[in-house]
Protein backbone atom coordinates (compact mmCIF):
# COMPACT_ATOMS: atom_id res chain seq x y z
CA UNK A 1 0.00 0.00 0.00
CA UNK A 2 2.76 2.08 0.37
CA UNK A 3 3.12 4.95 -2.05
CA UNK A 4 0.02 4.67 -3.77
CA UNK A 5 -2.78 5.83 -2.05
CA UNK A 6 -5.63 7.76 -3.22
CA UNK A 7 -6.85 10.89 -2.53
CA UNK A 8 -10.21 9.37 -0.33
CA UNK A 9 -7.74 7.18 1.47
CA UNK A 10 -5.03 10.10 1.88
CA UNK A 11 -7.27 11.73 3.27
CA UNK A 12 -8.69 9.16 5.32
CA UNK A 13 -5.37 8.60 6.66
CA UNK A 14 -4.62 12.44 7.31
CA UNK A 15 -7.79 12.61 9.20
CA UNK A 16 -6.40 10.52 11.83
CA UNK A 17 -3.24 12.79 12.38
CA UNK A 18 -3.89 14.11 15.67
CA UNK A 19 -4.14 17.80 16.74
CA UNK A 20 -0.80 18.55 19.20
CA UNK A 21 -1.36 19.46 22.80
CA UNK A 22 1.04 22.54 22.38
CA UNK A 23 1.24 22.60 26.63
CA UNK A 24 1.79 19.34 27.43
CA UNK A 25 4.85 19.09 24.21
CA UNK A 26 6.33 22.15 26.03
CA UNK A 27 6.14 20.46 29.43
CA UNK A 28 8.00 17.21 28.41
CA UNK A 29 10.33 18.98 26.69
CA UNK A 30 11.44 21.49 29.78
CA UNK A 31 11.63 17.73 32.13
CA UNK A 32 13.86 16.85 29.06
CA UNK A 33 15.68 19.86 29.44
CA UNK A 34 16.14 19.83 33.03
CA UNK A 35 18.19 16.68 32.84
CA UNK A 36 21.66 17.03 33.39
CA UNK A 37 24.44 14.35 32.28
CA UNK A 38 27.56 14.14 33.16
CA UNK A 39 31.11 11.96 33.15
CA UNK A 40 30.74 8.65 31.66
CA UNK A 41 27.43 9.42 30.15
CA UNK A 42 28.31 12.73 28.91
CA UNK A 43 31.60 10.89 27.06
CA UNK A 44 29.03 8.12 25.49
CA UNK A 45 26.73 10.64 24.30
CA UNK A 46 28.96 13.13 22.80
CA UNK A 47 31.11 10.06 21.05
CA UNK A 48 27.09 9.01 20.10
CA UNK A 49 25.90 12.61 18.54
CA UNK A 50 29.56 12.98 16.92
CA UNK A 51 28.80 9.57 15.02
CA UNK A 52 25.62 10.80 14.03
CA UNK A 53 25.94 13.61 12.42
CA UNK A 54 25.86 14.43 8.42
CA UNK A 55 28.54 16.42 7.92
CA UNK A 56 27.17 19.32 5.77
CA UNK A 57 28.09 21.80 3.32
CA UNK A 58 25.35 23.07 1.34
CA UNK A 59 26.60 26.64 0.00
CA UNK A 60 26.22 28.54 -3.60
CA UNK A 61 30.01 28.81 -3.52
CA UNK A 62 30.66 25.00 -2.57
CA UNK A 63 33.82 24.04 -4.28
CA UNK A 64 35.64 20.65 -5.10
CA UNK A 65 37.98 21.55 -2.69
CA UNK A 66 36.08 22.80 -0.21
CA UNK A 67 34.27 19.08 -0.56
CA UNK A 68 36.95 17.24 -0.53
CA UNK A 69 38.14 19.05 2.25
CA UNK A 70 34.67 18.35 4.35
CA UNK A 71 35.39 14.49 3.58
CA UNK A 72 39.25 14.88 5.06
CA UNK A 73 37.19 16.72 8.27
CA UNK A 74 34.79 13.61 8.13
CA UNK A 75 37.62 10.77 7.97
CA UNK A 76 39.64 12.83 10.39
CA UNK A 77 38.07 14.69 13.54
CA UNK A 78 40.51 15.19 15.90
CA UNK A 79 43.53 12.56 15.13
CA UNK A 80 44.79 14.21 18.84
CA UNK A 81 41.81 11.65 20.07
CA UNK A 82 42.28 8.29 19.27
CA UNK A 83 39.30 6.15 19.08
CA UNK A 84 36.88 8.75 17.93
CA UNK A 85 34.02 7.33 15.61
CA UNK A 86 33.57 9.37 12.25
CA UNK A 87 30.88 10.68 11.49
CA UNK A 88 27.50 9.02 9.43
CA UNK A 89 27.44 10.78 6.36
CA UNK A 90 28.23 14.28 4.19
CA UNK A 91 26.26 15.71 2.84
CA UNK A 92 26.50 18.08 -0.12
CA UNK A 93 24.60 19.03 -3.36
CA UNK A 94 24.42 16.77 -6.08
CA UNK A 95 26.79 18.59 -8.15
CA UNK A 96 29.50 17.43 -5.39
CA UNK A 97 28.18 14.22 -4.98
CA UNK A 98 30.66 12.61 -7.56
CA UNK A 99 33.57 14.33 -5.66
CA UNK A 100 32.27 13.71 -2.27
CA UNK A 101 32.23 9.90 -3.31
CA UNK A 102 36.08 9.91 -4.49
CA UNK A 103 37.05 11.56 -1.17
CA UNK A 104 35.31 9.38 0.99
CA UNK A 105 36.50 5.94 -0.59
CA UNK A 106 36.23 2.92 1.16
CA UNK A 107 35.70 4.87 4.54
CA UNK A 108 32.47 3.63 4.87
CA UNK A 109 30.96 6.99 5.39
CA UNK A 110 28.07 7.79 3.51
CA UNK A 111 26.80 10.42 0.81
CA UNK A 112 24.18 12.00 1.00
CA UNK A 113 22.98 14.27 -1.64
CA UNK A 114 19.98 17.21 -1.20
CA UNK A 115 17.78 16.58 -4.25
CA UNK A 116 14.39 17.79 -5.92
CA UNK A 117 15.78 21.77 -6.17
CA UNK A 118 16.98 21.77 -2.66
CA UNK A 119 16.01 24.42 -0.77
CA UNK A 120 12.92 25.76 -2.20
CA UNK A 121 11.48 23.01 -3.47
CA UNK A 122 10.62 25.00 -6.53
CA UNK A 123 10.67 23.37 -10.22
CA UNK A 124 8.81 20.94 -12.29
CA UNK A 125 8.85 17.54 -11.06
CA UNK A 126 10.77 16.34 -14.40
CA UNK A 127 13.56 19.19 -12.88
CA UNK A 128 12.98 17.31 -9.32
CA UNK A 129 13.70 13.88 -10.88
CA UNK A 130 16.84 14.71 -13.03
CA UNK A 131 18.23 16.23 -10.28
CA UNK A 132 17.56 12.83 -8.30
CA UNK A 133 18.68 10.67 -10.62
CA UNK A 134 21.59 12.55 -11.18
CA UNK A 135 22.93 12.52 -7.74
CA UNK A 136 21.75 9.20 -7.59
CA UNK A 137 24.11 8.05 -10.99
CA UNK A 138 27.04 9.92 -9.14
CA UNK A 139 26.77 7.23 -6.56
CA UNK A 140 24.78 8.82 -3.59
CA UNK A 141 23.82 6.66 -0.64
CA UNK A 142 20.99 8.84 0.52
CA UNK A 143 18.96 11.33 -0.77
CA UNK A 144 17.07 14.33 1.15
CA UNK A 145 14.44 15.81 -0.98
CA UNK A 146 12.55 18.81 -0.16
CA UNK A 147 8.63 18.60 -0.11
CA UNK A 148 6.75 21.25 -2.17
CA UNK A 149 5.83 23.17 1.14
CA UNK A 150 3.55 25.76 -1.28
CA UNK A 151 1.44 22.87 -2.87
CA UNK A 152 1.26 21.52 1.09
CA UNK A 153 0.04 24.71 2.45
CA UNK A 154 -2.37 24.89 -0.15
CA UNK A 155 -3.99 21.95 0.88
CA UNK A 156 -2.96 19.99 -2.60
CA UNK A 157 -1.82 16.76 -0.21
CA UNK A 158 -2.19 14.32 -3.22
CA UNK A 159 0.63 16.44 -5.25
CA UNK A 160 2.83 15.94 -2.19
CA UNK A 161 2.58 12.56 -1.30
CA UNK A 162 2.47 11.17 -4.75
CA UNK A 163 6.09 13.35 -5.63
CA UNK A 164 7.84 11.84 -2.43
CA UNK A 165 6.24 8.15 -3.37
CA UNK A 166 7.72 9.24 -6.73
CA UNK A 167 11.10 9.78 -5.90
CA UNK A 168 11.30 7.10 -3.37
CA UNK A 169 10.64 4.74 -6.53
CA UNK A 170 13.33 6.31 -8.24
CA UNK A 171 16.12 5.43 -4.90
CA UNK A 172 16.44 2.18 -5.01
CA UNK A 173 18.79 1.29 -2.58
CA UNK A 174 19.54 4.55 -1.48
CA UNK A 175 17.93 5.81 1.82
CA UNK A 176 15.02 8.67 1.71
CA UNK A 177 15.03 11.48 3.80
CA UNK A 178 12.24 14.02 3.22
CA UNK A 179 12.82 17.50 4.41
CA UNK A 180 9.47 19.49 5.53
CA UNK A 181 11.41 22.66 6.18
CA UNK A 182 9.20 23.16 9.29
CA UNK A 183 9.77 27.11 9.41
CA UNK A 184 7.87 27.68 6.48
CA UNK A 185 4.36 25.23 7.94
CA UNK A 186 3.39 27.36 10.23
CA UNK A 187 2.19 24.88 13.21
CA UNK A 188 2.70 21.77 14.99
CA UNK A 189 -0.64 20.41 13.50
CA UNK A 190 0.76 20.80 10.20
CA UNK A 191 4.12 19.27 10.96
CA UNK A 192 2.15 16.18 12.38
CA UNK A 193 0.29 15.95 9.11
CA UNK A 194 3.19 16.08 6.84
CA UNK A 195 4.98 13.82 9.03
CA UNK A 196 2.25 10.96 8.41
CA UNK A 197 1.76 11.73 4.89
CA UNK A 198 5.60 11.60 3.97
CA UNK A 199 5.99 8.06 6.45
CA UNK A 200 2.58 6.82 4.23
CA UNK A 201 4.37 7.94 1.20
CA UNK A 202 7.83 6.09 1.78
CA UNK A 203 9.90 8.24 3.56
CA UNK A 204 12.74 6.33 5.29
CA UNK A 205 13.56 9.53 7.28
CA UNK A 206 11.78 12.55 7.86
CA UNK A 207 14.03 15.49 8.64
CA UNK A 208 12.81 19.03 9.55
CA UNK A 209 14.83 21.92 8.04
CA UNK A 210 16.66 22.90 5.00
CA UNK A 211 18.88 24.95 7.21
CA UNK A 212 18.18 27.82 5.07
CA UNK A 213 15.48 28.93 7.23
CA UNK A 214 14.77 30.06 10.76
CA UNK A 215 13.38 28.56 13.22
CA UNK A 216 14.62 25.21 12.02
CA UNK A 217 15.11 21.42 14.61
CA UNK A 218 13.41 23.20 17.23
CA UNK A 219 12.63 21.12 20.15
CA UNK A 220 8.64 21.48 19.72
CA UNK A 221 8.76 20.13 16.24
CA UNK A 222 11.01 17.34 16.88
CA UNK A 223 8.80 15.79 19.37
CA UNK A 224 5.93 16.29 17.05
CA UNK A 225 7.71 14.41 14.40
CA UNK A 226 9.39 11.80 17.01
CA UNK A 227 5.90 11.08 17.75
CA UNK A 228 4.63 10.46 14.50
CA UNK A 229 7.35 7.54 14.36
CA UNK A 230 6.32 6.68 17.07
CA UNK A 231 2.72 6.40 16.44
CA UNK A 232 3.42 4.32 13.16
CA UNK A 233 5.80 2.12 14.56
CA UNK A 234 3.40 1.11 17.33
CA UNK A 235 0.74 0.22 14.43
CA UNK A 236 3.11 -1.10 11.72
CA UNK A 237 6.06 -1.88 13.38
CA UNK A 238 8.21 -0.38 10.97
CA UNK A 239 11.15 1.98 12.01
CA UNK A 240 11.17 5.41 10.40
CA UNK A 241 14.52 7.90 11.21
CA UNK A 242 14.42 10.81 12.30
CA UNK A 243 16.94 14.10 11.22
CA UNK A 244 16.71 17.10 12.77
CA UNK A 245 18.57 19.97 11.35
CA UNK A 246 19.39 23.49 11.53
CA UNK A 247 20.12 25.22 14.73
CA UNK A 248 21.75 22.44 16.64
CA UNK A 249 25.57 23.98 17.54
CA UNK A 250 26.27 23.44 20.95
CA UNK A 251 26.92 20.00 22.36
CA UNK A 252 24.18 20.67 25.22
CA UNK A 253 21.78 21.08 22.72
CA UNK A 254 22.35 17.69 20.82
CA UNK A 255 22.61 15.74 24.21
CA UNK A 256 18.92 16.89 24.87
CA UNK A 257 17.73 15.75 21.81
CA UNK A 258 19.14 12.20 22.58
CA UNK A 259 17.46 12.14 25.80
CA UNK A 260 14.30 13.06 23.94
CA UNK A 261 14.95 10.25 21.37
CA UNK A 262 15.97 8.13 23.81
CA UNK A 263 12.50 8.81 26.07
CA UNK A 264 10.03 8.87 22.60
CA UNK A 265 11.30 6.15 20.78
CA UNK A 266 13.57 4.45 22.70
CA UNK A 267 17.09 2.90 22.28
CA UNK A 268 16.61 1.16 19.22
CA UNK A 269 16.65 5.13 17.66
CA UNK A 270 20.10 5.94 19.68
CA UNK A 271 22.22 4.36 16.07
CA UNK A 272 23.21 6.58 12.89
CA UNK A 273 20.92 4.10 11.03
CA UNK A 274 18.24 5.47 12.52
CA UNK A 275 19.04 9.04 14.18
CA UNK A 276 21.23 11.89 12.39
CA UNK A 277 21.90 15.43 13.31
CA UNK A 278 21.64 17.91 10.27
CA UNK A 279 25.04 20.24 11.38
CA UNK A 280 28.48 21.81 10.23
CA UNK A 281 29.63 23.27 13.58
CA UNK A 282 28.00 20.89 16.03
CA UNK A 283 30.87 18.75 15.25
CA UNK A 284 33.46 20.64 16.21
CA UNK A 285 31.54 21.79 19.78
CA UNK A 286 31.04 17.87 20.30
CA UNK A 287 35.20 17.69 19.87
CA UNK A 288 35.64 20.42 21.77
CA UNK A 289 33.43 19.52 24.81
CA UNK A 290 34.69 15.91 24.80
CA UNK A 291 38.35 17.06 24.95
CA UNK A 292 37.26 19.31 27.82
CA UNK A 293 35.98 15.48 29.31
CA UNK A 294 39.44 14.08 28.54
CA UNK A 295 41.70 17.09 29.85
CA UNK A 296 40.04 19.03 32.43
CA UNK A 297 40.42 22.32 30.42
CA UNK A 298 37.73 24.27 28.64
CA UNK A 299 39.53 24.07 24.94
CA UNK A 300 40.00 26.85 21.90
CA UNK A 301 38.76 26.30 18.84
CA UNK A 302 42.33 27.55 17.63
CA UNK A 303 43.03 23.79 18.29
CA UNK A 304 40.53 22.49 16.01
CA UNK A 305 39.80 22.07 12.10
CA UNK A 306 38.30 24.74 10.41
CA UNK A 307 34.02 23.79 9.86
CA UNK B 1 11.20 52.92 50.40
CA UNK B 2 15.09 51.47 50.34
CA UNK B 3 16.17 49.37 47.26
CA UNK B 4 19.09 47.50 47.62
CA UNK B 5 20.72 47.12 44.36
CA UNK B 6 21.45 43.04 43.76
CA UNK B 7 24.88 43.08 42.84
CA UNK B 8 25.69 40.42 39.52
CA UNK B 9 28.19 39.60 36.82
CA UNK B 10 28.85 41.28 33.94
CA UNK B 11 29.22 38.46 30.99
CA UNK B 12 28.48 39.68 27.33
CA UNK B 13 27.04 42.44 28.16
CA UNK B 14 24.61 41.16 30.21
CA UNK B 15 23.83 41.07 33.89
CA UNK B 16 23.20 37.83 34.45
CA UNK B 17 23.36 35.82 38.09
CA UNK B 18 26.25 32.87 38.78
CA UNK B 19 24.92 29.94 37.24
CA UNK B 20 25.50 28.32 39.98
CA UNK B 21 22.81 30.93 42.29
CA UNK B 22 25.77 31.21 45.34
CA UNK B 23 26.28 34.46 46.69
CA UNK B 24 28.29 35.87 49.18
CA UNK B 25 28.30 38.95 52.13
CA UNK B 26 30.13 41.98 51.57
CA UNK B 27 31.15 43.12 54.75
CA UNK B 28 31.85 47.27 55.58
CA UNK B 29 34.90 47.95 56.97
CA UNK B 30 32.89 47.84 60.50
CA UNK B 31 31.80 44.34 59.87
CA UNK B 32 28.34 45.41 58.85
CA UNK B 33 26.23 43.80 55.60
CA UNK B 34 26.26 45.90 52.93
CA UNK B 35 25.07 43.57 50.02
CA UNK B 36 24.98 40.35 48.62
CA UNK B 37 27.79 39.42 45.88
CA UNK B 38 27.60 36.51 43.23
CA UNK B 39 29.88 33.80 43.92
CA UNK B 40 30.85 32.84 40.11
CA UNK B 41 31.21 29.43 39.68
CA UNK B 42 34.17 27.73 36.38
CA UNK B 43 31.17 27.78 34.26
CA UNK B 44 30.89 31.41 34.96
CA UNK B 45 34.40 31.53 33.62
CA UNK B 46 33.72 29.42 30.91
CA UNK B 47 30.73 31.89 29.74
CA UNK B 48 32.89 34.77 30.29
CA UNK B 49 35.75 33.44 28.19
CA UNK B 50 33.04 32.39 25.37
CA UNK B 51 31.81 36.44 25.27
CA UNK B 52 35.38 37.84 25.01
CA UNK B 53 36.60 35.36 22.48
CA UNK B 54 33.69 36.35 20.81
CA UNK B 55 33.84 39.88 20.98
CA UNK B 56 37.48 39.92 20.38
CA UNK B 57 37.66 40.11 16.53
CA UNK B 58 35.51 43.07 16.28
CA UNK B 59 36.94 44.95 18.88
CA UNK B 60 40.35 44.39 17.44
CA UNK B 61 39.07 45.53 14.28
CA UNK B 62 37.74 49.00 15.16
CA UNK B 63 40.17 51.60 14.43
CA UNK B 64 42.50 52.52 17.03
CA UNK B 65 40.84 56.04 17.35
CA UNK B 66 37.23 54.70 17.71
CA UNK B 67 39.02 52.94 21.00
CA UNK B 68 40.19 55.69 22.01
CA UNK B 69 36.82 57.34 21.68
CA UNK B 70 35.24 54.73 23.49
CA UNK B 71 38.20 54.73 27.09
CA UNK B 72 37.27 58.54 26.90
CA UNK B 73 33.78 58.18 26.84
CA UNK B 74 34.24 55.67 30.20
CA UNK B 75 36.26 58.36 31.69
CA UNK B 76 33.35 60.65 30.76
CA UNK B 77 30.31 58.31 32.29
CA UNK B 78 32.89 57.73 35.53
CA UNK B 79 33.07 61.53 36.10
CA UNK B 80 29.32 61.42 35.89
CA UNK B 81 28.80 58.37 38.88
CA UNK B 82 31.37 59.72 40.93
CA UNK B 83 29.71 60.25 44.39
CA UNK B 84 28.30 56.68 43.87
CA UNK B 85 31.87 55.42 44.21
CA UNK B 86 32.93 57.57 46.42
CA UNK B 87 29.93 56.46 48.69
CA UNK B 88 31.36 52.75 47.78
CA UNK B 89 35.06 53.32 48.79
CA UNK B 90 33.74 55.12 52.05
CA UNK B 91 31.63 51.84 52.77
CA UNK B 92 34.83 50.17 52.38
CA UNK B 93 36.48 51.89 54.87
CA UNK B 94 38.77 54.70 52.84
CA UNK B 95 38.65 58.51 54.76
CA UNK B 96 36.78 60.62 52.47
CA UNK B 97 39.63 62.18 51.20
CA UNK B 98 41.56 58.81 49.86
CA UNK B 99 38.37 58.09 48.43
CA UNK B 100 37.96 61.07 46.37
CA UNK B 101 41.25 60.33 45.32
CA UNK B 102 41.01 56.98 44.06
CA UNK B 103 38.06 58.09 42.19
CA UNK B 104 39.81 61.34 40.39
CA UNK B 105 43.07 59.11 39.63
CA UNK B 106 40.73 56.22 38.09
CA UNK B 107 38.86 59.03 35.30
CA UNK B 108 42.37 60.54 35.24
CA UNK B 109 43.19 56.56 33.98
CA UNK B 110 40.98 55.97 31.76
CA UNK B 111 42.10 59.45 29.76
CA UNK B 112 45.57 58.75 30.11
CA UNK B 113 44.99 55.17 28.06
CA UNK B 114 42.61 57.37 25.85
CA UNK B 115 45.49 59.02 24.69
CA UNK B 116 47.25 55.81 24.10
CA UNK B 117 45.03 54.12 21.65
CA UNK B 118 46.70 55.20 18.39
CA UNK B 119 50.00 56.07 19.93
CA UNK B 120 51.59 52.87 21.35
CA UNK B 121 51.42 50.80 17.79
CA UNK B 122 54.41 53.27 16.34
CA UNK B 123 56.09 53.26 19.67
CA UNK B 124 56.67 49.71 19.84
CA UNK B 125 56.73 48.98 16.06
CA UNK B 126 60.15 49.15 14.23
CA UNK B 127 61.47 48.80 10.76
CA UNK B 128 64.46 46.58 10.88
CA UNK B 129 67.78 46.37 9.13
CA UNK B 130 68.94 43.04 7.39
CA UNK B 131 70.62 41.47 5.15
CA UNK B 132 68.41 40.50 2.05
CA UNK B 133 65.91 41.73 -0.12
CA UNK B 134 63.41 42.35 2.14
CA UNK B 135 61.56 45.15 3.63
CA UNK B 136 61.48 43.76 7.13
CA UNK B 137 59.05 45.50 9.77
CA UNK B 138 57.21 44.70 12.93
CA UNK B 139 53.99 45.74 14.40
CA UNK B 140 52.03 44.98 17.37
CA UNK B 141 49.44 42.71 17.17
CA UNK B 142 46.38 42.46 20.33
CA UNK B 143 46.81 38.84 22.15
CA UNK B 144 43.69 37.74 22.39
CA UNK B 145 41.38 37.23 25.51
CA UNK B 146 43.26 37.71 28.15
CA UNK B 147 42.30 36.62 32.12
CA UNK B 148 43.06 39.61 35.03
CA UNK B 149 42.94 39.15 38.30
CA UNK B 150 42.38 42.38 40.03
CA UNK B 151 44.49 43.82 42.37
CA UNK B 152 42.98 42.68 45.94
CA UNK B 153 44.34 46.05 48.07
CA UNK B 154 41.99 48.49 46.33
CA UNK B 155 38.56 48.17 44.94
CA UNK B 156 38.45 50.20 41.91
CA UNK B 157 41.99 51.79 40.93
CA UNK B 158 43.71 49.05 40.39
CA UNK B 159 41.04 47.37 38.55
CA UNK B 160 41.29 50.10 36.02
CA UNK B 161 44.67 50.38 36.17
CA UNK B 162 44.79 46.80 34.84
CA UNK B 163 42.10 46.74 32.41
CA UNK B 164 42.31 49.97 30.69
CA UNK B 165 45.61 49.09 28.97
CA UNK B 166 45.02 45.61 27.72
CA UNK B 167 41.56 46.94 26.10
CA UNK B 168 43.42 49.64 24.65
CA UNK B 169 45.41 47.09 22.46
CA UNK B 170 42.80 45.78 21.39
CA UNK B 171 42.19 42.73 23.54
CA UNK B 172 39.16 41.17 25.80
CA UNK B 173 39.51 40.68 29.25
CA UNK B 174 37.76 38.12 31.77
CA UNK B 175 38.20 39.44 35.46
CA UNK B 176 38.40 38.19 38.28
CA UNK B 177 37.33 41.50 40.77
CA UNK B 178 38.43 41.85 44.29
CA UNK B 179 37.21 39.41 46.04
CA UNK B 180 36.28 41.37 50.30
CA UNK B 181 35.33 44.52 48.24
CA UNK B 182 33.54 43.45 44.50
CA UNK B 183 31.11 46.35 44.58
CA UNK B 184 33.14 49.39 43.23
CA UNK B 185 33.85 46.31 39.98
CA UNK B 186 30.18 45.71 39.44
CA UNK B 187 29.11 49.04 38.99
CA UNK B 188 32.70 49.89 37.13
CA UNK B 189 30.64 47.67 34.95
CA UNK B 190 27.61 49.65 35.04
CA UNK B 191 29.78 52.40 33.63
CA UNK B 192 31.65 50.58 30.83
CA UNK B 193 27.69 49.19 29.80
CA UNK B 194 26.74 52.32 29.28
CA UNK B 195 29.67 53.81 27.53
CA UNK B 196 30.04 51.99 24.09
CA UNK B 197 32.08 49.55 25.07
CA UNK B 198 30.71 46.20 23.04
CA UNK B 199 29.79 43.79 25.18
CA UNK B 200 32.08 40.85 25.93
CA UNK B 201 35.42 43.49 25.59
CA UNK B 202 35.20 43.52 29.03
CA UNK B 203 33.58 40.23 31.41
CA UNK B 204 33.62 40.69 35.62
CA UNK B 205 33.35 37.95 37.99
CA UNK B 206 33.01 38.13 41.45
CA UNK B 207 34.19 35.34 43.75
CA UNK B 208 36.97 33.37 44.81
CA UNK B 209 40.34 33.88 43.21
CA UNK B 210 41.27 30.36 44.68
CA UNK B 211 38.23 28.85 43.17
CA UNK B 212 38.01 30.47 39.78
CA UNK B 213 41.77 31.52 38.17
CA UNK B 214 42.83 27.51 37.94
CA UNK B 215 39.71 27.78 35.15
CA UNK B 216 40.85 30.54 34.28
CA UNK B 217 44.51 29.77 33.68
CA UNK B 218 44.00 25.99 32.34
CA UNK B 219 41.09 27.16 29.86
CA UNK B 220 42.93 27.26 26.04
CA UNK B 221 40.92 29.67 24.89
CA UNK B 222 42.54 32.40 26.85
CA UNK B 223 45.76 33.45 25.65
CA UNK B 224 47.30 35.76 28.60
CA UNK B 225 47.43 36.64 32.35
CA UNK B 226 47.67 39.75 33.89
CA UNK B 227 47.95 38.99 38.22
CA UNK B 228 47.90 41.55 40.68
CA UNK B 229 49.87 40.39 43.53
CA UNK B 230 48.34 36.81 45.29
CA UNK B 231 49.18 33.97 47.09
CA UNK B 232 52.68 32.09 45.89
CA UNK B 233 50.53 29.05 46.09
CA UNK B 234 48.01 30.40 43.50
CA UNK B 235 50.19 32.31 41.10
CA UNK B 236 52.35 29.03 40.72
CA UNK B 237 49.66 27.02 40.35
CA UNK B 238 48.29 29.48 37.53
CA UNK B 239 51.35 29.78 36.05
CA UNK B 240 51.53 25.82 35.73
CA UNK B 241 47.86 25.92 34.39
CA UNK B 242 48.97 28.01 32.21
CA UNK B 243 51.61 25.82 30.01
CA UNK B 244 49.70 23.88 27.71
CA UNK B 245 48.51 26.00 25.38
CA UNK B 246 52.02 28.83 26.16
CA UNK B 247 50.01 31.67 28.03
CA UNK B 248 51.88 34.58 28.99
CA UNK B 249 51.62 35.65 32.43
CA UNK B 250 52.54 38.83 33.78
CA UNK B 251 52.73 38.95 37.14
CA UNK B 252 52.59 42.15 38.32
CA UNK B 253 54.53 42.77 42.01
CA UNK B 254 54.30 46.39 42.25
CA UNK B 255 50.94 48.55 43.30
CA UNK B 256 48.76 49.00 40.84
CA UNK B 257 46.95 51.80 42.22
CA UNK B 258 49.90 54.47 42.34
CA UNK B 259 50.37 57.40 40.27
CA UNK B 260 53.44 55.72 38.68
CA UNK B 261 51.26 52.49 37.68
CA UNK B 262 50.71 53.31 34.12
CA UNK B 263 52.51 53.92 31.01
CA UNK B 264 53.36 52.11 27.72
CA UNK B 265 54.72 48.79 29.07
CA UNK B 266 51.24 48.01 30.83
CA UNK B 267 50.04 47.80 27.13
CA UNK B 268 53.05 46.12 25.16
CA UNK B 269 52.44 43.46 28.07
CA UNK B 270 49.64 42.11 26.39
CA UNK B 271 50.92 42.92 22.59
CA UNK B 272 52.23 39.95 20.28
CA UNK B 273 54.88 41.09 17.73
CA UNK B 274 54.67 40.36 13.93
CA UNK B 275 57.02 40.89 12.03
CA UNK B 276 57.16 40.70 8.36
CA UNK B 277 59.17 39.74 5.59
CA UNK B 278 58.16 41.65 2.64
CA UNK B 279 60.57 40.68 -0.70
CA UNK B 280 61.92 43.84 -2.23
CA UNK B 281 63.57 44.24 -5.63
CA UNK B 282 67.28 44.22 -5.47
CA UNK B 283 68.11 47.78 -6.09
CA UNK B 284 71.13 47.74 -9.21
CA UNK B 285 74.27 48.60 -7.30
CA UNK B 286 73.00 46.93 -3.98
CA UNK B 287 73.59 49.92 -1.85
CA UNK B 288 70.17 51.04 -1.34
CA UNK B 289 67.25 49.43 0.41
CA UNK B 290 66.91 48.95 4.05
Amino acid sequence: MLGNLSTPELSALLALSPSIDQIGTLERIARIQARSIKGAAKIQGLRMALSMIDLTTLEGKDTPAKVRQLCFKAQHLHDQAPDLPTVAAVCVYPTMVGVAKKALGASGIKVASVSTAFPSGQAPFEVKKLDTLYALDHGADEIDMVISRGRFLAGDYQFVYDEIAAIKALCGAARLKVIFETGELDSLDQVRRISDLAIAAGADFIKTSTGKIQPAATFPVVHTMLSAIKDHFDKTGQMIGMKPAGGISSSKLALQHLLMVNEVLGEAWLTNEWYRFGASSLANDLLMQYQKQLTGKYQSAAYFSID
Amino acid sequence: MEILKTYKLYIGGQFPRTESGRTYPVLAADGSHVANACLASRKDVRNAVQAARKAQGSWAGKSAFNRSQIAYRIAEILETRKVQFITELLEMGLEKQSAEKEVQMSIDRCVYYAGWADKYQALISSVNPVASSHFNFSSPEAMGVVGIVACQQTALLGLISQILPIIIGGNTVVVIANTQQPLCAISFAEVLATSDVPGGVVNILTGEVGELLPTLAGHMDVNALSLAPISTELSIAAQEAAVDNLKRVRIYTEPLYVKSAQGLTYISDFQEIKTTWHPIEQIAGGAGGY
